[in-house]
């Protein structure tokens, strides 16, 4: 019998996750509503507030009021994957297929990783909706492509990391209506506390410094620094004067963090 | 190698509550161990533990040679396993759910495509194989659980309840596939509630309750245990009860066991086989109206319930009943699997039930018989 060895090859591990990311892929094309479902909020957000509170809101030094909101929205977008993650992850618990898949000689990163790989594909998905709708309600960008882009690959990455929360959330809490619960709470603390929709002179100073602090808001500045859509009066705190950089160092840190605890955290997930 | 699963002192506690404490197995390559035990005993989390999907607090275990803790990759190369509930993706069809399996085993895209359409032949699935999971009846799931199972050709097979909830037919068909693999070398280990599961596959039997192993040994030698044969003596009215028991007195061993209900009379007899045409003579003679005269062997029921003090929740094996398939458990088990998605924490509740339907059989017995006449 041939044994490769304790640790399986990169090769090995790169195979399983595309199987992996094979069998997701049928999914997604298998219930297309999970798609659907997923754009469906942040484009009617982009339509309600782009449209409806475009003309009673204005910001200080800012434009229009869609040129400020969409990376707002775009922000959340990455925040509604916590939500998918979770459920995609312990659905797997739940039916005993994690319990199959640990029982192979696999590697242990492939059941994450392909999770959270495919997941990213429907938030890109929302991303491009969300796009075309802003896009359709007024939307510019200012600046060069190449900064355009950039923002955009900070969008994801910022969604890929909530995938991260999320499965973890998903192997803790294997409760469909309790991860349903848990995540909504989230996206509604993560996105008012933070400058999705509103700048944040108007808080008191220590819950503006939580805020500004908030991951949410260093996206979200950061999009808006990129594209050309940061309103002109801004502040001299430090997520004010360099949004770009902390938005960075920060999605890179929860992805350091969050990635070495949801494979120690699966190496024991048990089915009940 | 000779010992396919050796595990010594095994323990496992969650929380307070201690699942397994201090279990001792050990199978040889190329047999089935059948673990029985009710609801609660242990078998799951015994499954679990050998199947590296769990670390004991206490004891270690060896699967294939290798320690379940510290080489389980190497363990889980060489192990198959069918959990208590069939874990297919149900958005997958049948031969996707087989294939992808097989390339997890990395046995090749070509490999896994060629594995799983043998199996899917080999478990009557094909008709269904492109169809998604989730629309396959119970026993349906269950043989793609069983194939999936087997596509990694496993030295070792772990089947936790692999028969709840199947009917006789896919029983049967179940039961084959499992004396193939022995025959081809491979070593079982088996969960179960059903005896005559245990009795017909099993060559060596552990019988665990609340964590613990209450007896071991093949099926002979575990109803050995219970005693003797005795004779089993049904009669027509109630009238006639006292009237049987008083012709039997002379010839019992021990006072008689009477179930009024089933009107039904158990006797140990006093000088084994010959005592049987006395018996027999005597109530003849004595013009009792008798629905049924049967000597009876102890089951493996019988021997839990001479171990456990319980019964389990279901039905008696028919031992030397016209029936060779449990005519009870299907139904039941099915309803029990229901009651445990849906009131997961009741197993006490269960055991009583057990009790209940223990008795259930014989007096259904009694009434096939008295149809026949
Ligand atoms: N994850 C868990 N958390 C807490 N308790 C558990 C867990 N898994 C099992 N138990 C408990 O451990 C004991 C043994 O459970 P186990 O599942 O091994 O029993 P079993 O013999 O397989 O029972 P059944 O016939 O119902 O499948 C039970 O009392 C059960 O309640
Ligand atoms: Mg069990």
């Amino acid at each position: 019998m041939s044994d490769i060895g304790a640790s399986a090859g990169l090769g090995t591990a790169l195979g399983d996750t595309a199987a992996l990311i094979g069998r997701h892929l049928r999914h997604l094309r298998r219930t297309p509503e999970k798609i659907i479902a997923i754009t469906l909020t942040p484009v009617t957000m982009v339509v309600v507030l782009g449209y409806l509170f475009a003309s009673v809101v204005t910001v200080a030094g800012s434009g229009e009021y869609h040129d400020y909101v969409m990376a707002g929205v775009f922000a959340q977008v990455g925040l509604t994957c916590v939500g998918v993650a979770a459920l995609g992850v312990a659905t797997d618990l739940r039916t005993g297929l994690i319990d199959r898949f640990r029982s192979l000689p696999m590697g242990r990163s492939a059941v994450l990783v392909s999770h959270t790989a495919a997941d990213l594909l429907t938030a890109a998905a929302a991303t491009f909706a969300v796009t075309l709708a802003g896009l359709g309600v007024g939307w510019r960008i200012h600046k060069d492509a190449g900064s355009a882009v950039l923002g955009f690959v900070l969008v994801l990455a910022f969604a890929y990391v909530m995938l991260w929360l999320g499965a973890l959330v998903g192997m803790l809490m294997r409760n469909a209506e309790a991860i349903n619960g848990i995540s909504a709470l989230f996206l509604v603390v993560l996105s008012f506390l933070s400058n999705s929709f509103m700048p944040l002179s108007g808080l008191p100073a220590w819950l503006r410094a939580v805020a500004e602090w908030n991951p949410v808001s260093l996206v979200a500045a950061a999009c808006r620094e990129l594209w050309g859509n940061a309103p002109t009066v801004a502040g001299s705190s430090l997520p004010d004067r360099h949004p770009v950089l902390l938005a960075v160092i920060v999605v890179a840190a929860l992805l350091a963090v969050l990635v070495p605890v949801n494979l120690r955290v699966y190496r024991t997930a048990v089915t009940r | 190698m000779d010992t396919a699963i050796r595990a010594t002192g095994l323990g496992k506690r969650y929380g307070e509550h201690h699942a397994l404490r201090g279990v001792d197995l050990e199978v040889a390559a190329g047999t089935v161990l059948g673990l029985l035990g009710p609801n609660g005993a242990g078998k799951t989390t015994t499954v679990r533990l050998l199947a590296t999907l769990l670390e004991p607090d206490q004891g270690r275990a060896e699967v294939a040679g290798f320690d379940v803790v510290r080489q389980q990759r190497q363990v889980r190369r060489r192990i198959g396993l069918a959990g208590q509930y069939a874990a297919v993706d149900g958005l997958l069809t049948g031969r996707e759910n087989l294939e992808l399996l097989g390339r997890l085993l990395h046995l090749g895209r070509k490999g896994a495509r060629a594995r799983a359409a043998e199996l899917l032949t080999r478990f009557e699935l094909e008709g269904a194989a492109e169809k998604p999971a989730q629309t396959y009846s119970g026993g349906m799931r269950r043989r793609l659980d069983l194939a999936a199972a087997l596509i990694g050709r496993p030295e070792v097979l772990f089947l936790d309840e692999p028969t709840t909830g199947l009917d006789p037919a896919s029983r049967l068909v179940l039961w084959e596939m499992v004396r193939e693999q022995v025959a081809q070398g491979v070593t079982v280990l088996l969960t179960t509630q059903y005896l005559e599961e245990a009795d017909f596959l099993a060559d060596r039997i552990l019988v665990i309750d609340t964590g613990q192993v209450i007896a071991e040994g093949t099926p002979d030698e575990l109803k050995r245990k219970v005693g003797e044969e005795w004779l089993e003596v049904g009669v027509s009215t109630d009238a006639a009860l006292p009237q049987a028991l008083a012709v039997l007195a002379p010839v019992a061993a021990a006072q008689p066991e009477v179930d009024r209900t089933g009107r039904r009379i158990t006797v140990q007899l006093a000088d084994g086989i010959g005592t049987i045409a006395a018996a027999a003579v005597a109530l003849e003679s004595a013009g009792v109206p008798v629905t049924d005269f049967a000597l009876r062997r102890p089951s493996l029921d019988d021997v839990f319930f001479h171990l456990t003090g319980r019964g389990t929740q279901v039905g008696r094996a028919p031992e030397e009943g016209a029936q060779p398939l449990a005519q009870g458990p299907e139904g039941e088990a099915e309803r029990d699997e229901k009651a445990e998605k849906a009131a997961p924490g009741e197993k006490a509740g269960r055991t009583e039930n057990g009790e209940k339907a223990e008795r259930e059989p014989v007096a259904a017995a009694t009434a096939r018989t008295g149809d026949e006449q």
